[in-house]
């Protein structure tokens, strides 16, 4: 009998929807059916099906092939390789769970490395935002309960959060939002029509670059100042009808992505998105918040924080102290100065999202590429290690978008010998220790956290 | 040949992510990201036939996509490619010192290709890092 | 818990538990507990000529959980004011990297508490829906005991009982979220006024009324100290009140505290109090505005030294650099106001928020002198030391590294004295405040009731912390000063109960000579106290969740059991 598993997390974008169900064979081996998903986290779920999926490690040849090897030879290598390596960097970490986060750090402690995830190349400028300007945020559900105004700016949810409009920002019927859809006034300010401005009651249609300036001309009307007569492309009353909008809002809610992230300006355009909610909260309530890209990548965000006290670009080479100063510590930017020399990809494909000259870069040293399966990462690896997909055959604490912990189950059984991404970790700590002759040093849980339970039903 | 600039924005799109998750070398991937959007304005201006590859050109390295209308509407001298490989080959590593590259909001040149081949995911990562095994 | 015997020898005892102030004699350890006697082939330490506590007890500290977090991710710049680096020694033996001073990494928490010898910490504020993330901070903080209190006083369901008069409701939906999110007991953050902050207004008055939910924060007090003495948890409701840190608020401080008048204390577990009232330091404050900004810490305090069922924690100040942190969200956006700096805030659907704004309480500023003052003022004040509890509000007044600061203020004069005379507007300062007329110096006997026997007491857990009775945990701590001959030099006291000269977690060696030599044997304490179950708040809870008011599956909201994987439950029926 097929077994219908309710309140599964999906493992995909930062929405981290957790209302999925998920219908699997009886001997919880193959996933059969995947409801209320998007067409994407179906697609994930079906994809952890694909009988091609890698089981053994895989390392390359010196003809350029890849051989698999056993587990316990591949975390021998990558002890070695990171013991050997003065500054190795690991980076990723947008799809695994804070298990594994918090497994890697005991790894890069011990190889003095850089620990990277992948905030750096999305949401990098608007941590450096924070640091300087803070971060007036809630939960989702504080937006659909209450939000009568929602503002996309440089995001496009309708693409990249297939569900976010409908779980939990247009759409849905809060608490103090019983209309839905009719009780909000939803902005986009995007330099393309998209999918998500045309779900917009008012589409600014912004110069593409010229988020600043726009953000400014918001703040400069609403402390009754007279702007330009076109500022960023758009009209002066224009302008002031949206301000007006904002402040008369009894809920604002600004939501931004990777349109003032990866352009110029960068954490200039997020601090002004911060200024702008902070003037709001002047006049009425009004919240920010980043449309963070994978359902967990706010999880290492915050894994670090309280273990380093950095959100990212962590350089522990020096032993005593973390240090981060993006741009210097950052991988693009590690990358391109050949600084680093052995390159560790976890849960994210740096092979296909890197600007290629950085890849080009990273190729020249060790390259080990952990993913549960074949991405542009592991086709260039030195060393591809399989594991389990946090989230369908691993459970585990990821965080979404506004930093809520979701507990996520498995649905189904790992591949045999399948490390999860903590126990892989874990193995290479205890590898390395071996090889340095020093104790493993692990907290108090270890033992019991080893094998976490997945409870399918409470 | 007529050249253009333009000013090139990569981002996602759900046909990127919906392939994505089958698998970077499924051919959905290539379909979904190996593409270029424009005003049609723009493809006139440099004679560039709607579905005909094309050359784009960056400061720092070109690709061939495919020129196509746009899905959601792009205005004149904007262009945008799909988040991915293909993207990633023009995409400039300069990082204003923050960390992140600079994915959007730069300057690309693009010219008819007709003539020239699409290159796959795999061919095109392999290759700039002297892995690839394949034909030309 | 560690294996093995242990006895700590010729130390002099400081136990407020037993009455025991200074008697020169051994602690007996056994597999973690304290017991009469041991074996001669116990392992021997030599405490002759150092004072022996209990292991500390911290009653209020904002340590763990989402907003300890947002301001760490948020300050880089605090990481500068670290000081120490880890040691080449402690790189070599594993322990793990420290960061932070005023909201260190979980890691330096932990350890800073190992060396200041504090075994239990009480993490003061948890978001219910965001447990997860506190539980997984308790997890990553080696080897101190942890608890964590909920927050319940802006809480839709709790405010639609109360305002209903359901106390049996209200109390079964606290023993369901007590026992879903592992959580410790009843913590009330601004009454009403941070349900209020969701629509950006506040609740400054007992009697304002709450937008929507139709409440008073003194209704909502008052109902929840109902319901906590019908459950009969182990601590009582821990208020922090309206109208936190504002001039004149502590007439409405007073009025809060009558709010216990008349409620009885019933429960199971030692403690006396109906009401734990946090921080007082920030809630003494006279003046009309900044200008005319005084202590009333004699009129606050005059209330609660008559009053038996409240006890107190100071909050106080210590003239750093710090974060604030709390569930006072309208406060943190009006401290936002005043300085300036950068603003955090988090709305929590349904049941709570929270802020951070970083904080200088410079010396050359009147106002940080005087709050500095205050919190001196209440503990010298205070008749009955097992009510009164050093606290900085961590991190709020200061880091919890800055307690043996404090205990060397309360323990000299001359030190006081050395701080007063260092302030830029002395003469303005001393219009201001009472300090520098209060000759008390309180002794050691006196700090370990306001650092072990009385907190442990307050929390409920007087059976297994804060003494050294045969039968309580084997958490010992060893400081280096002689009960019979103190220093003169009020330094030495701050530096001996800044680096214990050892600590015993568990019965197991954890410090030594102020170094950290293990990770520990941490336990999370939390409450499961049993009720038939509530048709009326399973189905209320159940609707939030289905009709979609919360954002999440109510199968993912419990706290699973892994993420605390060393539970120390407190588990009794309730009497109806």
């Amino acid at each position: 009998m097929p077994k219908l598993i309710k309140g599964v997390g999906c493992p995909y974008c930062g929405s981290s929807c957790d209302d999925i169900e998920v219908l699997v064979s009886d001997d919880e081996t193959k996933i059969l059916e995947v409801h209320n998903a998007c067409i994407i986290g179906t697609n994930l779920f079906h994809h952890a099906n694909d009988p091609t999926r890698p089981k053994l490690p895989r390392m390359r040849q010196p003809d350029g092939s890849m051989k698999e090897v056993t587990y316990p030879e591949a975390i021998d290598w990558m002890a070695k390789t990171m013991l050997k390596a003065k500054k190795p960097l690991i980076y990723g970490f947008g799809s695994t769970n804070c298990e594994g986060m918090s497994a890697v750090a005991r790894i890069a402690e011990k190889a003095g490395a850089v620990l990277d995830n992948c905030a750096t190349i999305c949401h990098g400028p608007s941590f450096l935002a924070i640091f300087d300007n803070g971060y007036p945020s809630c939960t989702l559900g504080e937006a659909k309960n209450r939000a009568d105004v929602v503002v996309f700016w440089g995001c496009n949810p309708m693409h990249a959060h297939p569900r976010h409009t409908s779980r939990y920002s247009i759409f849905p019927r809060g608490y103090f939002t019983q209309k839905g859809q009719m009780q909000r006034t939803v902005l986009c300010i995007d330099p393309r029509e998209t999918d998500t401005a045309k779900l917009a009651d008012h589409h600014l249609m912004i110069d593409q670059g010229h988020d600043y300036e726009l953000f400014d001309a918001f703040r400069t009307v609403l402390r009754g100042f007279d702007i330009p007569e076109t500022v960023a492309g758009i009209p002066r009353e224009k302008i002031k009808e949206a301000a007006e909008i904002m402040k008369k809002a009894k809920f604002c809610m600004i939501f931004f992505g990777m349109g003032c992230t990866h352009t110029d300006g960068r954490n200039h355009n997020i601090d002004a998105a911060i200024s702008l909610t902070r003037d709001l909260n002047e006049h009425t309530k009004c919240s920010i918040m980043a449309m963070r890209g994978h359902y967990n990548i706010a999880g290492p965000g915050q894994v670090w924080s309280w273990q380093f006290g950095f959100p990212y670009c962590i350089d522990l080479t020096k032993g005593s102290h973390a240090h981060m100063n993006p741009g210097e510590t950052s991988s693009v930017d590690l990358a391109m100065r050949d600084e680093v020399d052995c390159f560790v990809n976890v849960g994210t494909d740096a092979g296909a999202h890197f600007p290629i000259q950085a890849v080009q870069h990273l190729k020249k040293h060790p390259f080990i590429a952990i993913d549960p399966n074949f991405c542009m990462a592991s086709e260039i690896a030195d060393l591809h290690i399989p594991v389990r997909i946090a989230g369908v055959d691993e459970p585990g604490v990821v965080y979404r978008m506004d930093n809520v912990p979701i507990q996520f189950r498995a649905v189904i059984k790992g591949l045999p010998g399948v490390p999860s991404d903590e126990e892989l970790f874990d193995m290479v700590y205890e590898r390395m220790c071996e090889l340095t002759n020093t104790q493993p040093v692990w907290l108090a849980a270890k033992a019991d956290r080893k094998y976490p339970e997945s409870p399918a039903v409470i | 040949m007529p050249k253009i600039e333009l000013n090139m924005i990569t981002q996602r799109s759900i046909e990127e992510g919906a392939a994505m998750e089958k698998g970077k070398t499924n051919p959905d991937y290539f379909d979904a990201c190996s593409i270029c959007e424009m005003h049609p304005e723009d493809m006139k201006r440099a004679g560039i036939w709607k579905n005909t590859n094309v050359r784009v050109t960056s400061e720092c390295g070109t690709v061939i996509v495919k020129a196509i209308m746009p899905t959601q509407y792009v205005p004149p001298g904007l262009a945008h490619i799909r988040q991915g490989v293909w993207a990633n080959q023009v995409v400039p590593p300069r990082t204003q010192s923050t960390g992140t590259p600079q994915y959007s909001g730069f300057p690309v040149t693009i010219e008819p290709a007709p003539a020239e081949r699409l290159k796959t995911a795999l061919e095109l990562v392999q290759g700039a890092v002297g892995l690839w095994k394949g034909g030309q | 818990m560690a294996q093995g015997e242990l006895i700590i020898k010729g130390g002099f005892i400081v136990d407020p538990t037993r009455k025991i102030n200074g008697d020169v004699g051994d602690v007996a350890i056994k597999d973690g507990k304290i017991v009469e006697k041991v074996s001669s082939s116990a392992k021997v330490i030599d405490a002759k000529g150092k004072v022996v506590m209990a292991g500390g007890v911290d009653v209020h500290a904002h340590v763990a959980g989402p907003k300890v977090n947002a301001g760490r991710l948020m300050r880089p710049e605090d990481k500068l004011r670290a000081g120490t680096c880890r040691s080449n020694m402690a790189q070599k033996n594993g322990y793990r990297m420290e960061s932070g001073f005023s909201i260190p990494s979980t890691f330096k928490t932990g350890y800073e508490y190992a060396r200041m010898g504090y075994a239990f910490v009480m993490e003061a504020a948890m978001p219910p829906l965001l447990a997860p993330h506190t539980h997984e901070e308790i997890h990553d903080t080696p080897i101190i005991d942890e608890a964590a209190l909920p927050v319940f006083g802006n809480n839709w369901f709790v405010m639609d009982y109360i305002r209903k008069g359901e106390v049996e409701n209200t109390a079964a939906y606290i023993a369901w979220l007590l026992k879903v999110t592992k959580g410790y007991g009843v913590k009330v953050v601004n009454p009403g006024g941070t349900a209020a902050w969701a629509w950006g207004l506040n609740c400054l008055g007992l009697n304002d009324r709450v937008p929507y939910f139709e409440v008073t924060p003194a209704e909502i007090m008052t109902g929840l100290m109902e319901a906590n003495e019908y459950l009969g948890l182990p601590h009582s409701m821990h208020v922090h009140q309206n109208d936190l840190g504002n001039p004149g608020n502590y007439a409405i401080t007073i009025d809060s505290l009558k709010l216990a008048e008349g409620i009885k204390t019933k429960n199971k577990f030692g403690r006396e109090q109906v009401m734990h009232s946090t921080h007082l330091q920030f809630h003494s404050y006279g003046g009309e505005g900044w200008g005319t900004f005084c202590s009333k810490a004699k009129e606050v305090m005059d209330y609660v030294n008559k009053t038996k069922n409240i006890t107190i924690d100071l909050g106080c100040v210590t003239l750093d650099e710090t974060t604030t942190m709390t569930a006072d969200g309208p406060f943190e956006h009006h401290l936002h106001g005043l300085n300036h700096l950068k603003w955090t805030n988090v709305d929590v659907e349904m049941e709570t928020a929270a802020g951070v704004v970083p904080y200088v309480y410079d010396p050359n500023i009147k106002v940080c002198d005087i709050q500095w003052a205050i919190g001196l003022e209440l503990a010298l004040y205070a008749k009955d030391m097992d009510r009164t509890f050093i606290t900085t509000d961590h991190p709020n007044a200061g880091p919890f590294t800055r307690y043996p600061r404090v205990i060397k203020w309360l323990m000299s004069k001359q030190a006081r004295d050395a701080v007063l005379n260092s302030f830029k507007h002395k003469d303005k300062v001393l219009d201001a405040i009472s300090l520098h007329t209060i000759k008390r110096e309180l002794s050691l006997f006196e700090i370990a009731q306001m650092t072990r026997a009385g907190p442990a007491k307050c929390l409920g857990l007087g059976a297994y912390y804060g003494g050294l009775a045969p039968g309580m945990l084997g958490d010992v701590a060893i400081y280096d000063l002689n009960f019979k001959d103190m220093p003169r030099d009020p330094e030495k006291i701050e530096a001996a109960f800044q680096r214990a000269a050892c600590f015993v977690k568990s019965g197991e060696i954890v410090v030594k000579d102020g170094e950290v030599v293990s990770n520990g044997h941490k336990k999370t304490v939390w409450v499961n106290a049993k009720m038939p179950e509530n048709p009326q708040v399973t189905r209320d809870v159940t609707q939030a969740f289905t009709k979609g008011t919360y954002t999440m599956d109510i199968r993912n909201y419990p706290v699973r059991d892994y993420l605390a994987p060393h539970p120390f439950v407190i588990e009794y029926d309730v009497e109806a």
